[in-house]
Parts: C-alpha cells; sequence; structure tokens
C-alpha cells in the first residue's frame, strides 16, 4: 500500500489524517544561544550555567553568531525564504526549568519563512512536504522528578541551548510518511552540520499535530502530541492518536484542540489539560534584544557555501554511477556514508563500490553495531580490495575472506592475500597443469562432454578450481578447460 | 474594556501572585482606575504607524561562539532558598 | 580644612591632587555623615570598611601621581545596581537577603576610575515610584523642609535616597536610574542636578532591571560639571548588553563652554499642564529669559503628543515588568514562602515579596499583553510611542534642545498623594516623553518655591547629544545661581 492511501479504519468507513510536526532540533554550537555558558551533553548539574542562564537579576541576552548562521543554512536546506529582519520574542509561563519566568523565541516574525521537504515513499514516488517557519528559541532546563521522593529537582544545563523549531505544514498523510519526514530532516540537518539529529540526547525531539477527517472533508480540529523522542515513536502516536481521534467522531463527540502526552508502554495519548488551562503566553517582542537584520550578500553567501544536500546527491549517484534510485537514497541519507562511498568509487565502477558498501560493508557495521565514522575498514583500503579483485589477483569469493579478515585483523587486503596465500593463480602454465591433469583422471567424462554433454563444463571448472586449492582465475581456467575439450 | 473580579483572578494566577478574596474587588476597582485613564490612547489616529520596538535604532549586535566556563555551582546556588548536590530544589511538580 | 562634605566632585580632585588633604580624609568625613544622617533613610547598606581600604589604595595612587579621573571619590550606589557580596534587593522584599557575585558594568566603571562605594542607597521598589514610598526599606526623607514646617517630605523617587544622600552632603554623587523620570525628578525635589543619558549609552549589565526599553543609568550630582564628570566614567560600551551603543564616549566636561549663542532652544507650549503652580510657570519663563540673554535662540515648538506620553508610559513600562519580574519565582536567590507545588510556592512567594505597587503594575502589566488586550494595549501604546519619538525628532530639526519643568510640582509630604495613584503618576508627566524617546535629559535646580523648597529646570537634547545637553545645563545652572542647600531643621537655607 502506498503511504498516500493510509487510512484508519473506523466502525463505520475509513478516515484519512493529516499530520504537521514541530520539530525541535539543538543547533550544534559551542555556547548557548544567548550566553557564552558551553552546550556539552552530559555534564554534572548546574556546571554549565552562565548568570544569564540561571536569569540572575540585571543579566542580559547576546545572540550568538554562529546559531544565527546555523539557522540561516538550515532555512537555506529547507529551500526556504530567510527573512532578513526577524524579531525575538518573549514567551511568558512559569516553570521551574525556565529561569527567566519565559522564553525567549520568535513568534510573528521568525527568522525563515516558508520552504519544503521531499519525501521519497517507499513505492517510488515523492512527497513534496511545506515547511511553514523555522524559529530560533531558547531551551529550558530540566526538571528532575524521580530523584527526590519529596520534590523535583532542577538542572540548568541545557537552559538557553539553542534551538530550531521546525514547524511543517499539515502536509503528511500517514505514520510512515512522517518517519521518512523526520529522518529526511534529519538528514539534512547531518549534512549541513546544523544537528547532529540525536533523538536519545534529545537532540531532536518532534510535536505531532494529528487530525483525521472523511476522505474529501475539510481538514479536522487537530491535537498536539507533544516531545516524542523517537521516530518510532512518532509514528506510534500518531496511529493512536488517529485511532483515538476516529473512535471519538465516530461516537458523535467532537475533537477539542488540546495538548496531548503519548504514553509508550500503554499505546495511548492523553491529554495534559489540567496545566493548558491558564496558559497564556502574553508574547511580545524582548525589549532586552533589537530586532535581528541579516546581510542579503551574507545570505547569497552561505547558500553557495551549502555543501551538496542528499536530494541533488542522490541524482548525481544516479546519473553517474549508475545506481537504482533505491541503491542512491540508501548511500545519501547519512552525509558521512555517502563520502565514504565516494572515496571507495573514486576511479572504480561505481556498481560495485556501491555493492561493497551496502551489502558487504553495511553487514559488517550492523554485526558489530557500530557506524561508519567507527568502520574498521577504511575507504582507501575497501576501495584497494576492490581492486585486487579487478585485477584478477583474487576472486570475487575470496574476497569476502579476505574482507573479513581485514575487519577482524585491521590489515590491509594485500598482506592479507600475501599471509593467507589467497593471491589466484592467473599463471597459464601452472593453470594448463592442472588443466591436463584433471582431463587425464577422468577420460569418461570427458567423453562425455565431447558425446554432447557441455553442460558438464562446469564440474570440469570446479574440479580445476578444487585442485588449485581455490585459488585459480575461474575465468582462465575456463579458457584453458575450452581449449583442451573443444580441441 | 473594564476589568471584573474574575478578570482579576485570571491576571493574578497568570502573574503567579497569591491574592486573598477581599482584596480582588479593591483591585479591579484600581486597575479600571488606571485603564479607564490610560484608555484616552484611542483617541491617537496610529493608522498606518509601526510600533517601537526598540528606544534607538540600531541593529542587534552578535556575539562568537565561544564558550566560556559557567558560573561555580556553588556561586550559582549561594543565593538558592533549597538546594541539594548540586541542584535546585523546588516543591513536587504535580503532573 | 573646609568641610570636606560641601565639596563638588571638581573642587574635590582639586584638592586631592593638591593633596590639600587625603582620599581617606574625604572618604571618613561622608562616612560621618552618614552616620549623622541615618534618619533621612537615605541608605540600606553601607559599606564603610571596603571605603576605607579604596580610599587608602586611591591615596596611595594619588601619591604615586597615578589618580585617575575620579580617583578617591565617595559615592553612593542605588539599590538597583548589582554590587558583587553587598546586597542588591531593590529595595524589594523578594530579592531578601540577596548579594551577587558580580559587579554591574556601571558600577565597575566607576571603581575602575578609582570611586569609591559608600554604600547603597533606598530607592522605590523596583524602580516603581516616584516618591520613595514604596521601599520595603521604608520611605527616604527630603534633607529639604518646607519654610516654618517640621513636615517630613518625599525626596522623590524612584532614585530619592540617592538624591537625598547627595542633597544632604552624604556623598560627593551617587548613581540612580531613570526609567520615566526616576532621576531628573528627585534631582528636582532635592535641589540637586539628575541626568538621564541617552538609551544605550549607559549599560544596563547589572542593573536589575524594571522596563528594559527605558531603563538607563545617570549620575545625580550637585553640579552639571559633576554629572558630566561622573557620566565620563559610567557610559560606555559594553557587549555584554545588546542595547548598548558602540560609539565612543566625548569629553563631557569640556563641553561647559558656558556660550550658548548657537543655540536654539525650544519651548513646548503642551508641558503648560492645568493647574501647574503659577511658581513654576515663572520660574520656566524665567529659564527662558536666560536663555535669550545668554545669546541663545528661543522658539516656540510644539509637540502635540506629549499628553499622551504617560498613559503610554504605564502601559508599557508595566507590560516589561510584568515579564522582567517573572524571575522572581523562590527558586534561585531571594525569598521563598512554601506550598505544597511549584505554583503555589511561587504565587505565596510573589505575594509575599512584592509590595502593593509592584504587584498592581505587574498586575496591569500581565492584563495589557493578555490574550485579546494586546492589541489595544500594549501594541497601541507602541505605536504612540513611535509618534511621541517623531515629535522630538521634527522639533530637533530646528532646535538644540528643549526646556520644560522638571516636573508640575515640588516635593510634598510623606502621606499626600498616596491614595489616588495617577495622581502620584502625574510626577513624571513632564520626564516620561523624553524616557520614551530613549532623549537625554537633565534637571538643573533653578530656583525655589515661596516656601522654600527647590525646582528643577528640564532639557532635553537629541539622542547622543549629551555635549550640548550639559553646555545647556551649565548655562542654566550659572544664570540660576542656585546656591541653597537643604537644612534638616528648618527651611533652605543660602550658603
Ligand atoms: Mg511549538
Ligand atoms: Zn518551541
Amino acid at each position: 500500500m502506498s503511504a498516500d492511501g493510509y487510512r484508519v479504519r473506523g466502525r463505520d468507513g475509513e478516515w484519512e489524517i493529516a499530520v504537521g510536526l514541530e520539530v525541535h532540533a539543538q543547533v550544534i554550537s559551542e555556547a548557548k544561544l544567548f550566553s557564552s555558558a558551553p552546550t556539552a551533553f552530559g555534564a554534572e548539574p548546574n556546571t554549565q550555567v552562565s548568570l544569564v542562564d540561571a536569569a540572575m537579576p540585571g543579566m542580559l541576552p547576546v545572540i550568538n553568531r554562529h546559531c544565527v548562521t546555523q539557522a540561516v543554512r538550515t532555512g537555506l536546506a529547507l529551500e526556504a525564504e530567510i527573512n532578513l529582519t526577524s524579531v525575538f520574542d518573549r514567551k511568558n509561563y512559569f516553570y521551574p526549568d525556565l529561569p527567566p519566568g519565559y522564553q525567549i523565541s520568535q513568534y510573528s516574525r521568525p527568522i525563515v519563512g516558508e520552504g519544503r521537504v521531499v519525501l521519497d515513499l517507499e513505492d517510488g514516488s515523492q512527497r513534496t512536504i511545506g515547511i511553514t517557519r523555522l524559529h530560533l528559541e531558547m531551551d529550558a532546563g530540566k526538571s528532575i522528578h524521580d530523584r527526590r521522593a519529596d520534590a523535583t529537582c532542577v538542572d540548568l544545563n541545557r537552559a538557553g541551548v539553542a534551538l530550531m523549531e521546525i514547524v511543517s505544514e499539515p502536509d503528511i498523510r500517514s505514520p510512515e510518511e512522517a518517519g521518512i519526514y523526520l529522518r529526511k530532516l534529519r538528514s539534512i540537518l547531518r549534512y549541513i552540520g546544523t544537528c547532529d539529529g540525536n533523538m536519545e540526547q534529545g537532540s531532536l525531539r518532534a510535536d505531532v499535530n494529528v487530525s483525521v477527517r472523511r476522505p474529501g472533508d475539510e481538514l479536522g480540529t487537530r491535537c498536539e502530541v507533544k516531545n516524542l523522542n523517537s521516530v518510532r515513536f512518532v509514528m506510534r502516536a500518531i496511529e493512536v492518536e488517529a485511532e483515538r481521534q476516529v473512535a471519538v467522531r465516530e461516537d458523535g463527540g467532537e475533537i477539542e484542540l488540546e495538548t496531548r502526552l503519548f504514553d509508550a508502554e500503554r499505546g495511548e495519548t492523553r491529554s495534559m489539560r489540567s496545566k493548558e488551562e491558564a496558559h497564556d503566553y502574553r508574547y511580545f517582542p524582548d525589549p532586552d534584544l533589537l530586532p535581528l537584520t541579516l546581510d542579503p550578500a551574507w545570505v547569497e553567501a552561505e547558500r553557495a557555501r551549502l555543501p551538496e544536500l542528499p536530494d541533488a546527491r542522490k541524482a548525481r549517484f544516479m546519473a553517474d554511477y549508475g545506481l537504482s534510485a533505491y541503491d542512491a537514497g540508501v548511500l545519501v541519507a547519512e552525509r558521512e556514508i555517502a563520502e565514504y562511498f565516494e572515496a571507495v568509487t573514486a576511479g572504480r565502477d561505481g556498481k560495485q563500490a556501491a555493492n561493497w558498501v551496502t551489502g558487504t560493508l553495511f553487514g559488517a557495521l550492523n554485526r558489530a553495531g557500530i557506524g561508519i565514522e567507527q568502520s574498521p575498514v577504511s575507504a582507501a583500503a575497501l576501495g584497494a580490495l576492490i581492486d585486487r579483485v579487478a585485477d584478477g589477483t583474487v576472486s570475487n569469493r575470496a574476497a569476502k575472506d579476505v574482507f573479513e579478515a581485514m575487519v577482524s585483523t585491521g590489515k590491509d587486503a594485500d598482506a592479507i592475500i600475501e599471509e593467507q596465500a589467497l593471491r589466484q593463480v592467473s599463471d597459464e602454465g601452472a593453470i594448463e597443469a592442472l588443466v591436463n591433469q584433471v582431463i587425464a583422471d577422468n577420460p569418461d567424462k570427458v567423453a562425455d562432454f565431447r558425446g554432447g554433454k557441455t553442460k558438464l563444463m562446469g564440474w570440469f571448472v570446479g574440479q580445476v578450481m578444487k585442485a588449485s586449492g581455490g585459488k585459480a582465475n575461474p575465468k582462465a581456467v575456463n579458457q584453458a578447460l575450452r581449449a583442451k575439450l573443444d580441441g | 474594556m473594564s476589568i471584573d473580579k474574575d478578570t482579576v483572578v485570571r491576571i493574578a494566577r497568570l502573574s503567579r501572585i497569591a491574592m486573598e478574596d477581599d482584596a480582588l474587588e479593591p483591585m479591579a476597582e484600581e486597575l479600571n482606575g488606571i485603564l479607564a485613564w490610560v484608555e484616552q490612547l484611542s483617541e491617537v489616529d496610529t493608522e498606518g504607524v509601526e510600533p517601537m520596538t526598540g528606544a534607538i535604532a540600531a541593529t542587534l549586535p552578535q556575539r562568537d561562539d565561544d564558550a566560556e566556563a559557567g558560573t561555580a555551582t556553588d556561586d550559582l546556588l549561594a543565593n538558592a532558598p533549597e538546594a541539594d548536590d548540586g541542584f535546585f530544589v523546588v516543591p513536587k511538580v504535580v503532573e | 580644612m573646609s568641610d570636606l562634605t560641601a565639596l563638588t566632585i571638581a573642587d574635590a580632585r582639586a584638592g586631592l591632587a593638591a593633596r590639600e588633604f587625603s582620599a581617606r580624609e574625604l572618604t571618613d568625613a561622608h562616612i560621618a555623615a552618614v552616620e549623622c544622617a541615618r534618619d533621612l533613610n537615605a541608605f540600606v547598606a553601607e559599606t564603610f570598611d571596603a571605603a576605607r581600604a579604596a580610599a587608602d589604595d586611591a591615596d596611595a595612587r594619588l601619591a604615586a601621581g597615578e589618580g585617575r579621573l575620579l580617583e578617591g571619590i565617595p559615592l553612593a550606589v542605588k539599590d538597583l545596581f548589582c554590587t558583587r557580596g553587598v546586597r542588591s534587593q531593590a529595595c524589594s522584599n523578594i530579592l531578601d537577603g540577596f548579594a551577587p557575585p558580580y559587579e554591574s558594568t556601571v558600577t565597575a566603571n566607576l571603581w575602575a576610575v578609582g570611586a569609591l562605594m559608600l554604600g547603597k542607597t533606598n530607592m522605590d521598589e523596583f524602580a516603581m515610584g516616584s516618591a520613595n514610598v514604596t521601599s520595603a526599606d521604608g520611605p527616604v526623607i527630603n534633607p529639604w523642609r518646607r519654610r516654618g514646617e517640621d513636615k517630613p517630605l518625599v525626596p522623590g523617587g524612584s532614585s530619592g535616597g540617592s538624591a537625598a544622600a547627595v542633597a544632604a552632603g552624604l556623598c560627593l554623587g551617587a548613581t540612580g536610574t531613570d526609567t520615566g523620570g526616576s532621576i531628573r525628578q528627585p534631582g528636582a525635589f532635592c535641589g540637586i542636578v539628575g541626568m538621564k543619558p541617552t538609551y544605550g549609552r549607559c549599560s544596563r549589565w547589572g542593573m536589575i532591571a524594571f522596563a528594559s526599553s527605558l531603563d538607563q543609568a545617570g549620575p545625580l550630582t550637585r553640579t552639571v560639571e559633576d554629572a558630566a564628570l561622573m557620566l565620563q566614567a559610567m557610559a560606555g560600551h559594553d557587549s555584554k548588553d545588546s542595547t548598548s551603543i558602540d560609539r565612543p564616549v566625548p569629553d563631557y566636561a569640556a563641553s561647559l563652554t558656558g556660550d550658548v549663542r548657537d543655540l536654539t532652544i525650544g519651548v513646548p507650549a503642551e508641558y503648560r499642564m492645568e493647574g501647574m503652580p503659577a511658581e513654576i510657570e515663572a520660574l520656566w519663563a524665567e529659564g527662558v529669559r536666560w536663555f535669550r540673554d545668554a545669546g541663545a535662540t528661543v522658539v516656540d515648538i510644539s509637540l502635540p503628543l506629549t499628553k499622551y506620553a504617560l498613559p503610554t508610559y504605564y502601559i508599557v513600562a508595566p507590560a516589561e515588568a510584568s515579564s522582567n519580574l517573572a524571575r522572581y519565582d523562590g527558586v534561585r536567590y531571594g525569598l521563598r514562602v512554601e506550598g505544597n507545588d511549584p505554583t503555589e510556592m511561587y504565587a505565596r512567594t510573589r505575594a509575599a515579596g512584592f509590595g502593593r505597587e509592584v504587584r498592581r503594575r505587574i498586575l496591569i502589566g500581565t492584563y495589557v499583553l493578555s490574550a485579546g488586550y494586546y492589541d489595544a494595549y500594549y501594541l497601541k501604546a507602541q505605536k504612540v510611542r513611535t509618534l511621541i519619538a517623531r515629535d522630538f525628532e521634527s522639533a530637533f530639526e530646528t532646535v538644540d534642545a528643549v526646556l520644560t519643568p522638571t516636573a508640575p510640582f515640588a516635593a510634598f509630604a510623606i502621606g499626600e498623594k498616596m491614595d489616588d495613584p495617577i495622581a502620584m503618576y502625574l510626577n513624571d508627566v513632564f520626564t516620561v516623553p523624553a524616557s520614551l524617546a530613549g532623549l537625554p535629559a537633565i534637571s538643573v535646580p533653578a530656583g525655589l518655591t515661596g516656601d522654600g523648597l527647590p525646582l528643577g529646570l528640564h532639557l532635553i537634547a537629541r539622542p547622543f547629544d549629551e555635549p550640548t545637553l550639559f553646555r545647556a545645563a551649565g548655562l542654566l545652572e550659572s544664570a540660576a545661581g542656585f546656591s541653597h542647600r537643604p537644612d534638616q531643621s528648618g527651611a533652605g537655607r543660602a550658603v
């Protein structure tokens, strides 16, 4: 089934879903958005907090230029319009891990406007998801509720870290599409180095807006499911929230605009209404900050500096290396993989290289549970191995063994080929001797062959290969056998 | 526009300021007095006027992305009403 | 040795440089004065030991011929400035016991040129007030009295403690902050000079915020020259404040040439307020004469939106304050009143920690920003503010400075005007427009009321044109020849 055709089957008929995502992506930067405290993950509590982050009296925000650049780069990568003037607003609410009592965010005038992300669906088709906006804002600290039975503990290390909130249009039509969108977005962010995309560490969090409707109807009222920290949870939350809404609607109920929480264990969403009740954020422009203005020439320079993005790279891989859309898609999903592949394939056959990377290498990495950055076989080493296959030094089959040895020993292909005497025998004299021996030992089979059982050629090749200890070059064996048997 | 008791309750809650019941009515009156007085701004024609966003015309200065060590945790917590093992401590948040 | 507490900063610098007296002697004389005048309640913290130590350091530097701009000059600091290790509470219970681990940029700038701190001065809580009666540390008493009366008068506010201390000779100068008139109005009420520089001229870093788009630090001194000297040290670009402006600080004292013949002074018709005492009208007219006599051109101008400035201010300032004061929640510093959950703890803490006027302004500010009211109040006010700034812009096409009274009345008795917030707000009617437009302005003591209380005249100049402002203020000062000093036991006395 194509993702486009996703339907929730209700008691009396089918429902479509419409989903929009709000993704909070932590900006890669050394220092926080409005202070100079460091951003590194996992430090001891309250050790990466400036006076500004703690909202000490009289402290003032000063924006981090690099975070602005990161937001603009992201906007450009999302093919979005960059707003040359944007404004920082205060979003006022009280929470123990929000020291100033307001979040500095962007409300009516964000730094990035409308853009788009193109999804490659499983059936090979594409869908474009609209980006509504991207804005910069500061993260809050962390409230720890399970450390003490009687109290909540507050760690402000995260407070003030720069986030990009990336809001999509409600263009997503299935949980699968939501997953593909999130992975694609993550891929783009990682390509340009603006977010590490680490969902376990909270560098990427998603809120999903879900609504259901009868096919052809207007969009229904949406509910927001907040703070989902894995692709799996995003997909599952959409599924169960859509089912909940369908059940409510089919029972004659109305969907209320509200914020809900996903309970992964129970597989349901729960209303947060009690907390929402008095929310009135009283946004207004932060008087401690002036409007942010960007130089259009600078924006263009940033555009020119962007690396090749996944879509463009995929197209190039297909055109230049003759790869299938599927293989190219797999190879460009991560910038590191694409770069590894390009290093492997440089001066070599693209399809061969793709097979080695997506097949043999990925298999090894998966077994070891590591990423390409930790690959025990460098791109250069893999390239050298492929060269030994191409020049006939090793057979394709033997090369797999060489690769496994490279993984386990870290040695290069040539050393392993020498050590294990895997060098392929291509010497005509040596092969001819083996061929003669096999023919001499099997006169009945030779007679059968010459009598028309040409399928026996495979058997002869096998015998010669066996006699060579697997080291004979199969092509040369074939040639020699043909010359002797046909002749 | 005028403020009634319920409105005072609502904005006091938004402001996180506890108010005794008998203080609500007098506060509503005081606030209404002030609001009635500021109401005269409606006489000013502001059609097409941009709101002031800063008292001075300037562009937002930007800082380099240089991280400095955070404030020493002891200094950070020195003024805290309650701290525990490097954390600020607040009454239990009821989710 | 003459009375060291009667010196101006300029005189004290000369005396110190000539070794006529030591910084230690100067400091001790002021410490003694502070101790004698505790009934004024001008100081909320005394830092005498540190002051004496700093004076000794200053003497060493002076002896080595290395005296800096304000070497050995004893000053007082409004409690709104964060001072390292010294209470910095904005005279609010909510900051009970708060002693910051940092020093505000403005005070650090003063200490960097050799000035020293005698202590922290009283103020209206979070600078919200015009009479210094909202302070959690109690009211400040103006060293002046009405002739023949003993009733204690307000010093004006919110920098009331600073103004009273300077007027009473407890320090040679003091820092103040001005959001809608909080330096200039108490300056006028106490018969001293109060100067608010252009928004962005002094860093706001480390200054406890009231209304961010309006707050500016400035000096309170006994002469215009002293104000120029103090501002020289206080002003400057600070990369820690995004609204601080990066331009050089001119030599302000050098601008005091006494020559105003090239200046055009504007007199705005709209500042002629109904019910304003005739003696203030008269003093204003006299100010016009002084400029004319000195060869300046004086022209009538119109600032049509003047009457809307005060209501605009009373939307913008509380709105910003309601947000700026959200950080006082009992979590990281200051007062906490326990509760069963954070929300209850916050509400109890803030109810107990904020005084009545602060609570009222937070509520008003919250209301004007809340859903459904933002456009009608806050947005409308910020648009009117744009128009008010434009009024000044067009006036400054023809004039170099605007002359007005500083306040529509002189100091009043503690207890007066306390019931009606709007009557109290009228204190700032002449000072607020310049605040909204971010313009530099100064109050110069220029005369006495019939019953012997000081009155100020007020000048407003173009953005960053402090040199012209000081020059014009210098003319007013010399023409007025105001040499009255307060006498705590009776009417102003001439010295
Ligand atoms: Mg959101
Ligand atoms: Zn957000």
